[in-house]
């Protein structure tokens, strides 16, 4: 190689004599570099998926191969049955009468995998649902009709806060500052505390948390959030009584409800009224809003995370068929981030056997 | 007066370069914040990414039935070698990238939605094992890509201000200033 800078030929040779030349090379790929570092959150102190996902790591554990939260959880597979009373909000197919495919998961709140079912007060269900026409709409969805924190930098200083220190507790110098500052967090607080907790996954309401955005087929958007309303007969637990239950207790119980048939919910999409604020999760739209009754979830059949097809599905709240978009809620599109950046840790850590493989249906 | 390349290709080179140094940096952008901005990105990445995909094989068309003007006589082999190279792994690299993103889309098991009712089919099974090796590959290639591409932007700055040899001229329009 002619990289002999005696050789008048070689680069170094031809740049020590066009010196001018020389720095506008090295100053024009060095702006494009810096560019392309400052994209990619090299600096600037972005918060990037990772950070919330290491943070959710240090708040509960690194537990390989599973999901970063929700981590206990058992798959399921069933039908949505749309009426057709959703058309009129969304042209997403899914609302159409007829019959979608849904592969979906229930979990306990959390990071942990084999945590007490009555560690934390709230659920969730998550739901991947086919339409006829193929087009996917994913969903995960909470027990709470509102989240702790609206924005995801807040998410971030609440599981700073919130982490265990050496004595395996939060530590009280953190959470007192972090309260005082967040007063949406001690209002979930007092709402898990005032809500009656229901006695199973089964007649448990679901709620969208964050808003999205529907697009009818009259070309109006419209801000809806769901919920799917449990048939099932409500019945309340006896929150001072969860420390008493045995580990897998709500799982126990699912399993036994969908032994004995099919468990069903009804959707209804909550139509926002002029006001309602669409980009704070920690809000609640007013029960009195206009409500419509879209379709029927179905499921049939209980299977572990384990033999199951939900444990490699990403419910990616972004992941939405035509007719349905994301709002200006930030949650969502750090839900989206942060859940990617946990599927792409625990796919590369590989899968590791759950709880429920003493616990088949 | 320099030789300049066929004029589809001029096109193609100069559509292509803003598409794919767009690319990397949504690329890179999207994966590192949790803000809005992650959702536009991601939404514009998917779409941009097949048309890329798209353009590069009309490319690739056009660069065999169409051979490119020779590189000057004087220049030494090793950057000869260097050059060539360098542009087959630019095509490869604009080849595969986008396959590579389909189909790590394909083996998360995601929906592959471009724009409203158009969707791709997965290229590849719903595997996460081959998820991790298609996802790690899809971000090693950007980044050699990006490098590569800096290579690229460093020797036409060479050609053009050091040696001064016509070669960033023939991929350019209006008048020859080499003429």
């Amino acid at each position: 190689m002619a990289q002999n800078p005696q050789d008048p030929n070689s680069i170094i040779g031809q740049l020590s004599r066009n010196k001018g030349a020389a720095a506008l090379i090295a100053a024009v790929v060095g702006v494009v570099l810096l560019l392309f570092a400052w994209a990619g959150g090299w600096f600037g102190g972005r918060l990037g998926p990772g950070k919330i996902a290491d943070a959710l790591q240090v708040h509960d554990g690194l537990h390989e191969g599973f999901r970063r939260a929700h981590t206990k959880g058992y798959c399921f597979t069933g039908h949505f049955d749309g009426n057709g009373q959703g058309t009129r909000l969304s042209v997403a197919n899914v609302f159409a009468q007829g019959e979608s495919r849904v592969i979906g998961r229930f979990s306990t709140g959390g990071g942990m995998p084999d945590s007490p079912d009555g560690r934390l007060v709230f659920r969730a269900i998550a739901l991947s649902i086919t339409a006829p026409n193929g087009e996917v709409w994913r969903t995960a969805m909470d027990s709470t009709a509102v989240f702790p924190v609206a924005t995801p930098k807040a998410f971030m200083a609440f599981l700073e806060a919130t982490s265990p220190v050496a004595d395996g507790k939060p530590d009280p110098a953190k959470v007192g500052p972090y309260m005082a500052a967040h007063p949406e967090t001690v209002a979930f607080i007092n709402y898990l505390k005032e809500q009656p907790l229901a006695s199973s996954f089964v007649n448990t309401r679901y709620y969208s948390i964050n808003a999205f955005r529907f697009v009818g087929g009259d070309g109006q958007t419209r801000f809806v959030r769901w919920s799917l309303d449990p048939t099932a007969t409500p019945e309340w637990m006896d929150k001072g009584n969860l420390e008493k239950m045995p580990r897998d207790f709500l799982f126990d119980d699912l399993i036994k409800r969908a032994a004995a048939g099919p468990l069903t919910w009804d959707m209804s999409i909550q139509l926002a009224a002029p006001g309602d604020k669409t980009d704070d999760a920690t809000v609640q739209w007013p029960e009195d809003r206009e409500s419509v009754k879209v379709g029927r979830l179905t499921i049939d059949h209980l299977i572990t995370e384990d033999e199951g097809p939900c444990r490699d599905i990403n419910f990616d709240p972004l992941a939405l068929p035509t007719g349905i978009k994301g709002s200006d809620d930030p949650l969502l599109a750090a839900r989206s981030a942060v859940y990617s950046s946990s599927f792409r840790r625990r796919a590369a850590e590989g899968p590791h056997p759950s709880f429920a493989t003493e616990h088949k249906p | 007066m320099t030789e300049r390349f066929w004029l589809p290709a001029r096109i193609l080179h100069w559509l292509m370069a803003v598409l794919v140094i767009a690319m990397l940096f949504i690329g890179a952008g999207m994966v590192s914040t949790v803000s809005r901005t992650h959702e536009w990105l991601f939404a514009i990445h998917k779409p941009l990414g097949f048309t890329i995909f798209v353009l590069v094989i009309i490319r690739l068309i056009v660069r065999l039935v169409h051979k490119p003007p020779p590189l000057p006589a004087d220049m030494p082999a090793w950057m000869r070698h260097a050059a060539t190279l360098s542009h087959w792994l630019l095509y490869a690299l604009m080849f595969f990238l986008p396959l590579l993103g389909w189909s790590t889309l394909s083996a998360a098991g995601y929906p592959i939605q471009l724009a409203p009712h158009v969707h791709l089919p997965p290229i590849a099974p719903h595997n996460l094992a081959l998820y991790t090796f298609l996802r790690d590959a899809h971000g090693f290639g950007a980044y050699l890509l990006f490098f590569t591409y800096l290579a690229h932007l460093g020797a036409a700055l060479f050609h053009h201000l050091v040696r001064k040899d016509g070669v960033l001229a023939s991929m350019l329009f209006g008048k020859n200033p080499a003429g």
